[in-house]
C-alpha cells in the first residue's frame, strides 16, 4: 500500500471520528428500560411497516368470528354463558399467529446475534418483545370486541368494568408465556406447531381463569373477583419464571 | 468512533490468563489480546474445532484462511460468545468470557445481522442504544467511516449486497471496539468497494486496532495482514507473516 493511500484511509477514519464526538465504548450501561423502550419502539417500527402480525391476526381473529356466529344461533341468554369461551378461544388462537412472528425478524439475516454479542441484558429483549406482542393483541382485541358484541347481542349484566382488568390481566397471560415459549421454539425445525403445543397446556389456569370471569360478568350471577386475583397470581408467577429463564433461552445455541 | 484515533496512543489492557498457554507462536512477544488453550467445539459427532491452543498479540490484522468447513466461522463465533466451547478457555481482552469483554469487539458476520425493514441509520442508532449511546453522532461516523451516505433513506433491504456488507461492518465499528472479529467481510463485495474496505481496516490497525478477518479472498489483504493463519479440519496449522506463504496456500 503506497503512503498516499495509507494516509487517505486514514483521513476517511478520521472523518468518522470527527463527526462523532462523545460517543464510543465510553457509552454508559443504559437501564434495562432505556434497551426495552428502545428494542419496543423498533419492533413496533417494523411491524407498523410490515404488518405482518396485525393483519395475519385480524383475519384470523374475524374467521373465527364469523365461522361461530354461523356455527351457533344462540338467544341472548346462551350468548352471555358461552361468549367468554369463544371470545378467549378466538383471542387465543389468533394471538398464537402473532406469536409465532415474534421472532421471525430476530432470525432473519441473524440479527439477534447482534443483540446477543452486545451488552445489553436479555430481559431487556425479552420484556420488549411481551410488551410489543401485548400491544397488538390488546389492539386485536379492542377492533375485535365491537364485533363480537354485535354477532352475539352481548350485555354484561355484572359490573362492566371489571371487563377492563380481565382483558388486562388475559392478555399478558397469553403474551408472556407466548412470547417465551415462541423464542424456545425458535430453533426447533416445526417451530409453528411446537408454539401452540407447548402455550395452550401451560395457559389452562389462565384461559379457565379469563373464560369464568369473563362469564361471571356477563351474566352477573357471580362475583368474577376470585378468577381476577387467580389471573394476577398466575401472571406475577409466569411473569418471573419467563424473566428467570430467558437468559438461558437467549445463550442456547 | 470518538476514541479510535485514541487509541494509537492507549495501551491495551494488561492480560493476565489463570491457564498455562504454549507460546510457541513467533508473535508471542507481549501480552496477548486473545489466548485460547485447548479450544474444542463439537457439533454432534462433528469436531469444528479440535484442540485449538494460540496466543494474539494486539495491534495486527490477522487474516484467517482455510477451505470450507475447516472451523474458521466457529473459532469467531467462539471467540464471540455466539457459540459455547465443548473444551479449552478463552482469554478475551484481559477477561475469561467474552461476554465480559463484549463492549470492547466488534463482531460482523456472514449474514447482515441488519433488519432489512429499517435503513442503515435506523439500524445503528437501535445497536447504539443496545450500547448505551444515544447520540447519533457515532452511527453517523461509522457510516461515512464506511463510504456510505448516512442520510440515505432507503431499507438496508434493497441495498446492494456491497452496501450491506459495509452498513455490517459499520454496526461492527460503532462502538469503537478495540478489536474486530469480522467474518467474510468481503464476500459479494465488488473488488473496489473490498479495496476500499481493506484500506479502512488497515488504517484501523494502525489506529491500534486488532483485526481478525476470516476469507477466502487472501488475495485482497495482500500487504495489509500482519499474519495469516491457515485453519485445517478444525485446527490451526499454520501461522506465518510471510506473503509467500499465500501463493503455496
Amino acid at each position: 500500500m503506497s503512503a498516499t493511500e495509507r494516509i487517505e484511509a486514514k483521513e476517511r477514519v478520521a472523518a468518522g471520528v470527527r463527526a462523532s464526538p462523545g460517543g464510543g465504548a465510553t457509552g454508559t450501561q443504559p437501564p434495562i428500560t432505556g434497551i426495552t423502550a428502545a428494542t419496543l419502539a423498533k419492533d413496533i417500527r417494523l411491524e407498523w411497516r410490515s404488518k405482518d402480525a396485525i393483519n395475519s391476526m385480524l383475519f384470523f381473529a374475524l374467521l373465527i368470528v364469523v365461522v361461530f356466529s354461523f356455527s351457533f344461533d344462540p338467544n341472548a341468554e346462551e350468548s352471555r354463558q358461552i361468549a367468554g369461551g369463544l371470545i378467549w378461544v378466538a383471542f387465543l388462537f389468533a394471538a398464537v399467529v402473532a406469536l409465532n412472528q415474534t421472532w421471525a425478524r430476530e432470525i432473519r439475516n441473524q440479527v439477534l446475534d447482534a443483540y446477543r454479542v452486545s451488552p445489553a441484558p436479555a430481559n431487556s429483549l425479552f420484556l420488549a418483545k411481551a410488551f410489543g406482542n401485548f400491544i397488538f393483541v390488546a389492539l386485536l382485541e379492542a377492533l375485535m370486541t365491537p364485533l363480537f358484541v354485535v354477532f352475539y347481542k352481548l350485555r354484561a349484566l355484572g359490573p362492566a368494568w371489571q371487563l377492563l382488568p380481565v382483558a388486562v390481566l388475559g392478555t399478558w397471560a397469553l403474551v408472556v408465556n407466548g412470547t417465551f415459549f415462541a423464542a424456545m421454539s425458535l430453533r426447533t425445525r416445526s417451530r409453528e406447531i411446537m408454539l401452540p403445543l407447548l402455550l395452550f397446556p401451560i395457559s389452562i389456569p389462565a384461559l379457565l381463569s379469563m373464560v369464568e370471569a369473563t362469564t361471571a360478568i356477563l351474566t352477573g350471577e357471580e362475583n368474577a373477583r376470585f378468577w381476577i386475583l387467580l389471573l394476577a397470581t398466575y401472571d406475577v408467577m409466569f411473569t418471573t419464571a419467563c424473566l428467570a429463564l430467558f437468559p438461558r433461552v437467549l445463550e442456547a445455541e | 468512533m470518538a476514541t479510535l484515533l485514541r487509541l494509537s496512543s492507549a495501551s491495551f489492557k494488561k492480560t493476565s490468563f489463570p491457564f498455562v498457554i504454549d507460546l510457541n507462536a513467533a508473535s508471542a512477544q507481549s501480552d496477548p489480546v486473545i489466548a485460547i488453550s485447548n479450544l474444542t467445539k463439537q457439533f454432534g459427532r462433528f469436531a469444528a474445532l479440535r484442540g485449538v491452543t494460540a496466543a494474539f498479540e494486539g495491534r495486527r490484522l490477522y487474516a484467517i484462511l482455510g477451505d470450507n468447513g475447516a472451523g474458521k466461522t466457529t473459532l469467531l463465533r467462539v471467540l464471540a460468545g455466539l457459540v459455547q466451547p465443548t473444551a479449552g478457555k478463552i482469554g478475551i481482552l484481559g477477561e475469561n468470557n467474552p461476554r465480559a469483554a463484549c463492549r470492547q469487539f466488534g463482531y460482523m458476520a456472514h449474514p447482515s445481522l441488519l433488519y432489512d425493514e429499517m435503513s442503515g441509520m435506523e439500524n445503528l442508532r437501535y445497536f447504539a442504544r443496545l450500547y448505551g449511546m444515544r447520540d447519533a453522532g457515532p452511527c453517523r461516523g461509522a457510516i461515512a467511516a464506511v463510504g456510505l451516505d448516512p442520510e440515505l433513506q432507503r431499507p438496508v433491504g434493497q441495498y446492494s449486497q456491497g452496501m450491506r456488507q459495509r452498513i455490517s461492518l459499520a454496526r461492527a465499528l460503532l462502538h469503537d471496539p478495540k478489536l474486530l472479529l469480522l467474518d467474510e467481510p468481503f464476500s459479494n463485495v465488488d473488488i473496489r468497494s473490498a479495496r476500499e474496505m481493506v484500506k479502512l481496516l488497515t488504517a484501523m490497525r494502525d489506529a491500534g486496532k486488532t483485526i481478525f478477518v476470516v476469507t477466502h479472498q487472501a488475495s485482497l489483504l495482500d500487504g495489509a495482514a500482519d499474519e495469516f493463519i491457515w485453519m485445517q479440519s478444525g485446527q490451526i496449522v499454520n501461522r506465518t507473516s510471510d506473503r509467500s506463504f499465500m501463493e503455496t496456500a
